[in-house]
This record gives C-alpha cells, structure tokens and sequence, in this order.
C-alpha cells in the first residue's frame, strides 16, 4: 500500500479508514486518501472498483441512498464532514459536484446557472446575479457560444455545452472543492479536449477530484492520481510517478491496458 | 342457425388445413433434397389461411346483403299489385310479412290471405337463400382449402404470405376502433343537424333559458319548450371546477409524497389502495354524495346561516373530485417518477434541500405531465353522469353559487331519454346535441393534453 505519499502542497480533503457498504455487500475498503488544494487529483481503475462511490462520499451523495453506510473520517479543511453538526446543505454548497451525463435543468441557461446563487441567496439584487451568472459562463468556456440566448432552454444545447453549463452551474457558487464524474465520457473528442482544458484552468481556483475511465485524460489533466481496483487503493502518487514508473505491478497492468 | 354451422365448420375445416397442410409440407421435405422455402407450421397456417378467407367474405356479405336481397325477392312477388304503394307504406307492408313469418304478429288470424301467402313465400325464400349460402360458403372454403394444399411445395413463400395476412388482420382490427369512433360521432351529428332544423343553433349555444318540455296539444300550459343550453355549461362547470379544487391539490401532493417521500414499502401498499378509488362504480360515490356529504354541507351551511339547498354542486363536485383524485395522482405521480434521478442529484449537489429540488426543479420537469393529467381529469369530471343525477339535482339554476342546486349537460342527457321517448321531437333530439356539445369539449381538452404532453416533454433518455 502506497497511498500515504506525502502531498508537498497543502491539503484540502482527507479520507480516513472509509469503508462504504450497500446493504451487505463492501464497496470501499479502508479507502485513505488526501485531496491536495488547487491541485487535480485523478481516480481511476476498472468499473465497478468504487472511485464514484468514493467520489459520492466526499459531498455526502451517497446520504440520497438509504441502503449506503459510511464509516470512518471525512474531513474538508480539518473538519468532519460526517459529523453531527455539519449541515448537508452547506457542504454541497462548498463541494460541487459536476456529473457523468450533462444534466441541465429544464430551465433556461441563465436560470441554470443562477440556480444555485438563488436558492443560498449569494445575490442581493438582479445586477449582481447576472455579474455571477456572467462570470461563472465566462469561467466554464460558454460565454461566448451562449451571450446572446441566454433564455434558450439549457437541453438546447449540444452535449459538450451542456457539461460545460453543467460546470458553470456548478462554479456559480463557488464551491472550494468540484468533484467530477467522469464528465466527459458522453463527449465527442473535440467537447472532451474543450472540457480539459476547461479543468486546467479551473485548478488555480478549484480543488478538483476526477474520476475518469480515460487513461490518457488521467494523464493528460491531473497532479495526483489514485488507482482503485476492488474497492482498495492500491497505489496513489504523483501522476506522473503513476504512468512512468509505478510501483504496483496490478497499477502497471491496468494502465498498460492488459486489464480491466 | 346456418350461419352458426358455417362458422363451426369453418374453424373445423382450418384446423384440419392446418394439419394437412403441415404434413404435406414435412413430407415433401422429406422426399425432396430441395430445402422448404417457410417452415412446415407457415404452411400449415397458409391452408388454414385459405379455408378462412372465403368463408369470411361470404360471412360479411351474407349479414350485410341478407335484408336487402330478401327485400327485393318479396316485392318481386308482390309485383304490379303494390306499384301504387309509397316508400313507407312499402316498408310498413314488409314489416308485417316480416312480422307474421317469424310467429311474432299477434295477428296472423286476421291477416288477409296475400299477406299470409307472402309470409310463407318469405320464410320459404329465407330457408332456401340461408341454405345456398351456407351451401356456397362451404364449397368456396373446400375449393380454396385443396387449391393451397396442392400449392404446397419446396419453392412455396407461405411464411411472407401468412405474414402479410397477419398484418392485414391487424390492420382491419384497428381500422374496426377508429370506424366506430366515426361512427359514433356521425350519430350524434346527424341527430343534432335534425335538431338544429328545429331549434336555431345560437338559441341553443347561448340561451339562458332550459325547460326541454314541448307541448303535445296547443293548448297546454307552460310547455313552450325553452333550449338555451347556458344554465347547464355553467352548472357543469361550477360542479367541474368544485371537483377540480379537491382533486388537484390532493391528487398532486399525494403524488409528490408517493413518488418523493414515501418509503418503497408504503408505496407499495398504499398506491394500490389509492387506486382502488378509480374502481368504485360511480353510482357508489352517488350514495355517498347523496346521504353523507350533502346532509353535511346542508348541516354546516345552516349553522353559519347560508341557506344551502338539499342538493347542490358543491356536494356533488367534491364527490366527484375524491372520484378522480386517483386519476390526477397516478398520472402525476407517473410524470414525476419519470423525472431522471440526474436531475435531482443534480439540484441537490448544488446544495438544495429536498423540497426545494421538488419545486424548482422535479415540479417544473414533470410539469407537462401534470398539466395533461388535469385536462384529462377535467374531461373525465365533465363526462361523468352518475353522481351528478344523484347529488345535484334536475333543477337549470343559472347560477355561480355551488350551494345551489344545479344541473349538468350529462344529467340533462339523461333525463331527457330516460322512459318512452318520440324519436323526431325537440326534446328528445336535444339530447344528441348536447351530446356534441360534450363530445367536441372533451375531445378537445384531449387534444390539448396530448398536445401538451407531447410538445413541452422534454426528451430524457
């Protein structure tokens, strides 16, 4: 086990001893991991190996499924995020969450990403919420696509756009942590080149934690990457370290492609 | 009786087609090296295919040409001797032959001897025609049945051929929904046209006055027959709108708890009930109306000293809206459960809570749904007839009050062709009109539904 490498940089998220269960079945295993601030940290390994369910544990997701239990340390700047006094509302608010398939609301663009700025009252006035809404689309790469048909429906837009409003929507509350869900396996090459570029910037502001299937993307976005198979982490270090000289052999098989 | 054994004896004859036909198939494979072209079982159902078909022609012609045919036979044997006679005298007289031919004339020992004479004449031509039909059916079914068995052979394509019968029969069963539809609607147009003869259009559509009652002598008192039509669309319409106030709100909050709240475990048990409510025959809700919710309207109307009558809209317009709560909840909850879980997880890793992920985000998707689920609950509540004609009364109050007593276009349906009716009166034609009055209003509100549905839906996959 590797995954106690020693981040030199400053530390947002830490995950401690977490074991996740469905019903019976263990989905996690004493899963330790820290998530280094303005930094992208990549989790990746074979379907099924837990690294969205991972990723759901960092902003409580997993609460929505009744049959999920969570155990062990959660902390976001040193604090339990698991324990009784956090209010879940909030956490989210800190932590966004950008999913696997774009899922705008059935609302305009605009109203998609003034959504979140609306309902924690982040705005005291119109004006200041269409700065919010402006900056955030500015940030996510749309502005210039979607200025002028901001009250156009947000599904109107193509997949790639969609997944970019879905990130605008979720910066336009500036979270201090965004998950990422594989976001751009719905995506056509060019939206997909289009979103990482988006992700690399997005980490001067942003911590960021990826779960991706693409191995090239993996390489391509992150610092940090994490190498989960079987609900364990079996190798966790510099992305770099990771596809050049990892010290797993399972680690060199998978990113090799010889399996999963 | 012959079309009876015609029938019979058609199903025997495509059972055994099927059987020879199968066997002749497998055995000619067998002789054969060359492949069959279908499988034995298609050309089985090929023979089968053919016996029927003749046999279904001759079926349809025989009911739908049997009278016509039959007519004209006994006219020929009247001949010259009715040639002075008019349409309806001609059709009087066919009736009576008709009548005494079949024993149910009360009258055969008075009938005149030529009327007898024709009776039999007639029953003998009924005998000998049934006859040559069933006669002719069966031979036409027996050629057909060795012309496939004969046809049978290795290059034979039975299996297109039975798949194109097989779309052909599906097609004629569907067309049979639509033509009746049709049907139905000219019905009710032709009668209405008659009864627009009489009565103008426009009197009917915004006359403020309803009192269906024409004289049969000149001289009667109060019987000037009155058809404005606008007292009973506004009682219809109180009584819609009192429905719609308590099912929209219970219907939909309910759905929102089952399809958001609620456990599996609840769910599942309480659905069903929920539903139940839909299987209730509407004259149950009827009593219901009549002697538990309208004595306590009555009874707490009195205590705040309104004066409430015995039956008004507001009692049958809550029945009637607990009747169609299921309606707008299933649907509803049908249209909110079809919201994709991406949506809500969505909102909620913005950090919402629940109920603001339902009503800005879940309420709103699953709003098209919603909004047809009403307009489909609004023309079921204008529909209904039964618990109107127990709880609200015969009384066409023009009035907005629901504590009055009003009646609806249903009921005035009713009422008007309930007992012995002429068929070519105001009165009775009334009814038909009203009966397109209520046909094009629920027709269109369907139309909007499904428009609505269709149009505003957004396209999740």
């Amino acid at each position: 086990m590797n995954s106690q490498t020693e981040i030199s940089k400053q530390i947002r998220m830490r995950a401690q001893n977490v074991d996740v269960f469905y019903g019976d079945k263990q989905a996690l295993k004493k899963i330790n991991l820290d998530i280094a601030a303005n930094q992208v940290t990549a989790l990746i390994g074979p379907s099924g190996c837990g690294k969205s369910t991972f990723l759901r544990c960092l902003n409580r997701m997993n609460d929505t499924i009744d049959s999920c239990k969570v155990s062990g340390d959660v902390s976001l700047d040193q604090r339990d995020i698991y324990s009784k006094d956090v209010d879940v509302v909030e956490l989210r608010a800190r932590i966004g969450m950008v999913f696997q398939k774009p899922n705008p609301f059935p609302k305009s663009i605009y109203d998609n990403v003034a959504y979140g700025p609306r309902i924690h009252g982040l705005t005291n006035n119109r004006h200041e919420l269409d700065i919010i809404v402006e900056q955030s689309l500015l940030r996510a790469g749309l502005f210039d696509e979607v200025s002028d048909r901001l009250n156009s429906p947000g599904t109107s837009l193509s997949g790639g756009q969609q997944q970019r409003l879905c990130i605008a929507r979720a910066i336009a509350i500036s979270p201090e942590v965004i998950l990422m869900d594989e976001p751009c396996s719905a995506l056509d090459p060019i939206a997909t080149a289009k979103v990482e570029e988006l992700i690399d910037e997005l980490k001067d502001h942003y911590t960021i934690v990826i779960v991706t299937h693409n191995m090239q993307q993996a390489a391509r976005v992150s610092q940090y990457t994490a190498f989960f198979h079987l609900g364990e982490i079996i190798e966790f270090a510099e992305t770099e370290k990771i596809f050049t000289n990892p010290v797993e052999k399972r680690t060199q098989d998978y990113i090799t492609g010889r399996f999963g | 009786m012959q079309l009876t054994i015609l029938i019979i004896t058609t199903l025997i004859l495509c059972a055994i087609g099927f059987f020879v036909g199968r066997r002749r198939a497998v055995s000619i494979s067998r002789q054969k090296t060359k492949k069959l072209h279908s499988m034995p079982n298609f050309h089985g159902s090929y023979v089968a295919m053919w016996c029927a078909i003749p046999a279904f022609i001759i079926i349809v012609l025989w009911l739908a040409l049997e009278q016509q045919i039959l007519n004209a036979l006994l006219l020929a044997h009247f001949g010259s001797s009715i040639a002075d006679l008019d349409s309806v005298q001609i059709e009087l007289l066919i009736n009576d032959v008709k009548n005494i031919a079949s024993g149910s004339s009360f009258g055969r020992g008075k009938s005149s001897d030529i009327l007898l004479n024709a009776a039999d004449h007639y029953e003998s031509l009924q005998l000998t025609f049934r006859a040559s039909v069933l006669a002719a059916g069966l031979s036409f079914s027996i050629a057909s049945f060795l012309w496939a068995w004969k046809r049978i052979s290795p290059t034979l394509k039975a299996r297109n051929y039975v798949e194109f019968a097989v779309k052909v029969f599906l097609f004629i069963c569907s067309t049979i929904a639509i033509i009746t539809t049709v049907g139905i609607v000219l019905s009710v147009l032709f009668e209405s046209i008659r009864f627009f003869g009489q009565i103008s259009f426009w009197d009917f559509l915004f006359g403020s006055h309803w009192s269906p009652q024409t004289a049969i002598r000149d001289d009667q008192v109060g019987s000037s027959g009155s058809f404005g039509a606008i007292p009973l669309f506004t009682g219809t319409l109180t009584i819609t709108i009192v429905a719609m106030l308590v099912a929209l709100p219970i219907g939909l909050f309910s759905a929102i708890y089952m399809a958001e709240f609620a456990s599996p475990r609840f769910r599942k048990t309480v659905k069903p009930i929920l539903e139940i409510l839909a299987g209730i025959p509407t004259v149950v809700y009827g009593f219901f109306a009549v002697l538990t919710i309208a004595p306590a309207i009555r009874g707490f109307g009195t205590e705040l000293g309104l004066t409430v009558a015995s039956e008004s809209a507001l009692a049958a317009g809550i029945v009637m809206g607990i009747m169609i709560i299921p309606f707008v909840s299933s649907l509803s909850d049908d249209a909110i459960v079809a919201v994709p879980k991406s949506l809500r997880e969505g909102s909620l890793a913005l950090g919402s809570t629940h109920s603001e992920t339902i009503k800005k985000v879940v309420i709103p998707a699953a709003l098209p749904g919603i909004v047809a689920a009403c307009l489909l609950a609004i023309s079921r509540a204008i529909g209904e007839t039964m618990i109107v004609v127990m709880a609200a009364g015969l009384a066409a109050n023009l009035t907005a009050n629901p504590l009055n007593s009003v009646t609806t276009v249903t009921v005035q349906i009713v009422t008007l062709l309930v007992g012995d009716q002429e068929f070519d009166s105001a009165k009775t034609l009334a009814a038909f009109a009203l009966g397109l009055v209520l046909f094009v209003s629920t027709l269109g509100l369907n139309i909007v539904a499904l428009y609505v549905s269709r149009r505003y839906r957004e396209q999740y996959d």
